[in-house]
């Protein structure tokens, strides 16, 4: 058995040296410059976008309707976790802080992460530059399930954690459905499971206007409001473990197939000969990410938009590799989401923004700019 | 390592595509699959990737059958170029190469030295390595294509699949593409719509119809004016390469007709006939 061997001092074809190379010089320009895309760039972007996390999560924490200078939300902190005292006349200001806006900060900053994590793994498992996590009908079928458990006192056994029980079952009936009507004797191809997704949001949205408008109370309406645009108002320290352990879980797990993603974006029989079977790792990738958008949908609802964006903000950032995207991608939803939740409680306070209108305010400025200013491409010229 | 197809047939959407093909690819050879359109040479060529399950028949990589391998497995002894044209995302030429090393490797472990000067001759071989840093999306299609030839090769496969490797690439590239697979000495399996090209570079030629195999053997038994008209519906010349030997095929278009009129007035009496 020969193996190929490549002999490094062959000598090379004829037509050395190379015409082309001399009359068409490598592009210059900021149109391919990507200074980040190597691992070594890579890594020096998520140390700084660590940096920038923890302090933005800091700012966050201290500023709102009651201001906290960033010193003393530090030593509120530091009191919080290591059981140090505090003075008497604090007590107040420590309970917003260590109560309430913590846990809303770092459900902000787990979200962030989590969606633009799945964003990228939605985007390559289904090859379609415009999907984003709530494709696949989560975030419809998740308010399905909110609103029932809401309207007609479903689980509740669960006391306050039904809706939100209510609205993790839903996404994951909603997946299951979309997943078992997409599915067909060949297989799942992406674009299946992309109409399929977008025809039951359709279906599941109809359902629940049925719901609410055959309910008996007005609240169905501002419930509806809740999951369809987002919100941490609700964040408490109780909400967070699972989220927290199911978003950094699937986001390590996504961070391990990296390889394998970059490899189904070659194309499925591409991927094949390469030694990754396309079609069983895409039922992987569905289910994990189904469970990671339900369990985030069901403590902040859907927030829209962040897990479109960020994915391509990443790859202009550090090239389409996605052992980079991974890395950095988790770092950069958390931030600007931390920042987003931030702008919604003090932009018309004391009322708050939904989450959703900010997401797209300033996220729709800051995409277009970015996308003009670099040679990006959205999968294809 | 010997390839041999195996009885093999394929079914899809209940239209048979392959029919009872067998083919010997033996060590080191280069086999030309050639055909008309729609004659199942992709299709068979997808059952030695493993992009596709036969519905019967096997392939067999020396004493083994393919199909008892895992798909890493086998896609370390074989690597495809396929009809796809590359990626979805704007991966740098040097990136997608370096994804050849993928059944190589564990989960993301990073490239040794040794396999980094692979992937980077690769790229010199293919005459792509003045475009490592350029992004797959903007480049021309014979660029591209080359990219992926690179990257099959970085793969260090004991037997190579190509289905139409000469698709978009100027002359100069096509004819050093397949002079590249004559001399790396492995097993190469390689579907050419080109027949003079075929003739040049392939050890022998299988010829498919209608998903089955109608001949095969050297250049020279399969090459001939009564094959051609047969096969391909055409009126050709054969003769000798004046340097090689090698037969090539010289095309004669039917006489010229008046105008469009009496082309598609002829062309519909004779889809009539063969109706």
């Amino acid at each position: 058995m020969r193996q190929l061997s490549v002999p490094p001092d062959e000598p090379r074809q004829a037509h050395s040296p190379d015409p082309r190379s001399a009359s068409t010089p490598a592009p210059a320009g900021p149109r391919r410059v990507r200074r980040l895309s190597t691992p070594a760039g890579a890594a020096l972007a998520a140390v700084v976008l660590g940096a920038v996390l923890a302090v933005s999560m800091v700012l966050a924490i201290g500023l709102g309707s009651a201001l906290v200078p960033p010193g003393e939300t530090v030593r509120y902190l530091w009191a919080a976790l290591t059981g140090g005292a505090i003075q008497a006349d604090e007590v107040v200001r420590y309970q917003i802080i260590w109560q309430i806006r913590t846990p809303r900060v770092i459900l902000a900053a787990l979200v962030g992460a989590g969606l633009g994590v799945v964003g990228v793994a939605v985007q390559a498992m289904v090859r379609n530059a415009l999907a984003d996590p709530y494709i696949l009908g989560v975030s419809s079928g998740a308010s399905v399930g909110a609103v029932l458990v809401g309207v007609f006192g479903a689980l509740s056994a669960l006391g306050v954690y039904a809706v939100s029980a209510g609205a993790f079952l839903g996404a994951l009936v909603a997946t299951l459905l979309v997943y078992l009507i997409a599915y067909s004797r060949t297989g799942v191809t992406p674009l299946r499971l992309v109409l399929t997704g977008v025809a039951l949001s359709f279906g599941f949205q109809a359902v629940m206007s049925v719901i609410i408008y055959l309910a008996p109370s007005s609240e169905a309406t501002s419930t509806v409001l809740f999951w369809s645009m987002g919100s941490f108002g609700a964040a408490t320290w109780g909400s967070l473990p699972v989220v927290a352990a199911v978003v950094v879980l699937g986001a390590v797990m996504l961070r391990g197939l990296a390889r394998p993603l970059d490899v189904m974006a070659l194309g499925d029989e591409t991927a094949a000969s390469l030694g990754i079977g396309a079609d069983r790792l895409r039922r992987w990738l569905f289910a994990l990410t189904a469970v990671m958008t339900g369990a985030m949908v069901a403590v902040s609802g859907a927030i829209g938009f962040v897990g479109l964006v960020i994915p391509h903000i990443v790859r202009m950032l550090v090239g389409a590799d996605h052992r980079r995207v991974l890395t950095v991608a988790p770092l950069v939803g958390a931030v600007f989401m931390v920042w987003v939740d931030l702008a919604s409680r003090v932009a018309a306070a004391p009322r708050e923004l939904p989450l959703g209108v900010i997401t797209a305010l300033i996220g729709v400025p800051v995409f277009i700019t970015l996308m003009r200013r670099r040679g990006y491409l959205f999968g294809g010229r | 390592m010997d390839l041999r197809l195996d009885g093999l047939s394929v079914e899809l959407g209940g239209e048979p595509i392959v029919r009872a093909l067998t083919l010997d690819v033996p060590d080191g050879q280069v086999v030309g699959l050639v055909g008309p359109n729609g004659s199942g040479k992709s299709t068979a060529l997808r059952c030695v990737y493993r992009a596709l399950r036969p519905d019967a028949g096997r392939v067999w990589l020396g004493a083994e059958d393919l199909s008892s391998l895992s798909l890493r497995l086998s896609a370390q002894r074989v690597a495809a170029l396929t009809q796809e044209s590359g990626s979805d995302l704007d991966f740098t030429v040097e990136e997608v190469v370096a994804l050849g090393r993928a059944p190589h490797l564990r989960g993301n472990q990073a490239l040794s030295a040794r396999e980094r000067d692979l992937c980077r001759n690769a790229m010199e071989l293919l005459d792509v390595a003045h475009l490592a840093h350029r992004g797959v999306l903007e480049l021309s299609g014979g660029e591209r294509q080359r990219v992926l030839v690179a990257r099959a090769l970085a793969q260090e496969p004991r037997v190579l699949v190509l289905d139409e490797p000469t698709n978009h690439l100027d002359v100069r590239h096509q004819v050093e593409l397949l002079s590249l697979v004559r001399g790396a000495g492995i097993t190469v399996l390689v579907v050419l719509h080109d027949l003079n090209l075929a003739s040049a570079a392939c050890d022998r030629i299988g010829v498919l119809s209608e998903g089955a195999l109608v001949a095969a053997g050297t250049p020279d038994e399969v090459l001939t004016p009564a094959l051609l008209r047969e096969v391909f519906g055409i009126e050709a010349s054969v003769v000798p390469h004046p340097l090689t030997g090698d037969p090539q095929v010289l095309y004669r278009l039917p006489p010229r007709p008046g105008h469009l009129d009496s082309v598609m007035s002829r062309k519909a009496s004779h889809d009539d006939q063969r109706s």
